[in-house]
């Protein structure tokens, strides 16, 4: 059990700037996102776009905008918990007994959803027979690629990850590549190698064709596609890997008796509470009047927010308001002279 | 301003009217209209205002701009009349364009 003054759930900017205005203010928290990088939405789906509305800051792009937060954030030597989702909160005395699906357990008077629209996870292909087959021969990602030795691989996408798979993959096994359209959104040597291995029947591309159903008795024995036309084809397999890219699902946050619109907290301005004492919501995730999804309220929230987790961490303090650029309490908190 | 109408998976119509300047995602969310999330808010980054445009209005739409189909790749069932309606923009051109919603968007 870690006990600790918050935890915060997503390292996208707004989790990473209240990290920072917590440290500032003397608090530990500890971080959990359920992707394998810190920066969210902004390393997940734009890294290489340009923002132009962080204020001071002309232009960023979500990885330029994710490493200076980082580093801002990095005299507090904070802890993150990556590729981890949080999946129970409940109360016990005081304090929220936070627990993720790695079973790591918190102790915590705070806890600030900075989830954005929910967790990223695969899009799944949209037959339903492929359901039954999940995490054993329809997969959307690879652990083990020597499970694939000599057997047939049907493989779906556009992007890297379908090409990259399907290049590697084709030194060992039987590879079948399907997509939905002639263009792929893949680096150009990538599709340039996949044509010449389809011209050297290496492996077998099926463009403008999509999943109609799988196939198999226990295990995956074949799938079919069609065109767009109704014409269809089977193909022999033992595996189907999916590479549609990712979707943000609300998830657990959903079932912790949390008040709900849409798919977004209600909060009160003043310290981005929501209906549950402790429980905070910040960024894209929170809604009240007047809410704009942009970074830079996420930065105002999550500031508030942290003052709120004050409040409960430090019950027997008065929170003073300090500025960084007089206050040598929070100089020594950064590290700075 | 253009009388667009929106069709839901289920076959329920809605009819709207919606200002230039916007764009059919947004002509959707300010209605209320069910069946379009756009999670990223209209940056194309998602892929959940995904619609299928009429056949016959389909090519009187501007053409997509780069990486609109990338975006597409990863929609729910995506076919060759697949927009994002986050990058539709309306106009009086536009009156009465007709768009189906799929049967989900995640």
């Amino acid at each position: 059990m870690i006990k600790t003054d918050v935890v915060i759930i997503g390292a996208g900017p707004t989790g990473l700037f209240c990290a920072h205005q917590l440290g500032i203010i003397g608090l530990k928290c500890e971080i959990v996102d359920n992707l394998d990088k810190i920066g969210g939405q902004c390393i997940e789906l734009y890294p290489d776009k340009p923002i132009y509305d962080i204020p001071a800051v002309p232009e960023c792009t979500g990885e330029e905008l994710t490493n200076n937060l980082i580093k801002q954030l990095k005299p507090f030597n904070f802890n993150f918990h990556l590729n981890d989702r949080v999946q129970e909160l409940r109360k016990e005395n005081d304090n929220w007994i936070v627990k993720t699906t790695n079973g790591k357990e918190f102790s915590t008077p705070n806890v600030v959803i900075a989830g954005g629209v929910g967790s990223f996870e695969p899009r799944k292909f949209p037959t339903k027979s492929a359901e039954k087959f999940d995490g054993t021969s329809v997969l959307y990602s690879i652990k083990d690629k020597t499970i694939f030795k000599n057997k047939s691989v049907a493989i779906f996408g556009g992007g890297d990850s379908a090409l990259d798979w399907a290049i590697e993959l084709s030194n060992s096994s039987k590879v079948s590549l399907i997509h939905r359209r002639d263009e792929f959104r893949g680096a150009p040597a990538s599709v340039k190698k996949i044509k010449e291995l389809s011209r050297k029947s290496i492996i077998n591309l099926f463009t403008k064709y999509s999943i109609k159903d799988v196939k198999g008795n226990g295990t995956l024995e074949e799938i079919e596609i069609k065109s767009e036309e109704g014409e269809s084809k089977t193909i022999k397999a033992d595996y189907a890997l999916g590479f549609f890219g990712l979707i943000m699902q609300l998830g657990p946050i959903a079932e912790w008796g949390l008040n709900l619109d849409k798919k977004t907290i209600p909060v009160n301005t003043e310290n981005f509470e929501t209906n549950k004492k402790g429980i905070f919501a910040i960024g894209d995730i929170c809604t009240y009047p007047g809410k704009l999804k942009l970074i830079l309220s996420g930065f105002h929230e999550g500031a508030l927010a942290a003052r709120g987790c004050f409040k409960y961490a430090r019950p027997n303090e008065k929170y003073r308001f300090e500025f960084t650029t007089a206050s040598n309490t929070i100089k020594d908190r950064l590290g700075v002279k | 301003m253009a009388k667009i109408k929106y069709i839901e998976h289920n076959g329920k119509e809605h009819i709207v009217e919606v200002q230039n300047g916007l764009t059919v995602m947004e002509g959707a969310v300010q209605n209320d209209i069910p069946g379009i999330d756009a999670d990223c808010g209209g940056s194309m980054s998602c892929a959940t205002c995904h619609v299928y445009v009429k056949e016959d209005w389909y090519d009187k739409l501007s053409k997509k701009e780069m990486g609109e189909d990338d975006m597409l790749d990863q929609a729910y069932e995506p076919n060759s009349k697949s927009r994002l309606s986050c990058q539709i923009m309306v106009s009086d051109d536009l009156d009465g364009l007709c768009v189906y919603m799929p049967e989900k968007q995640v």
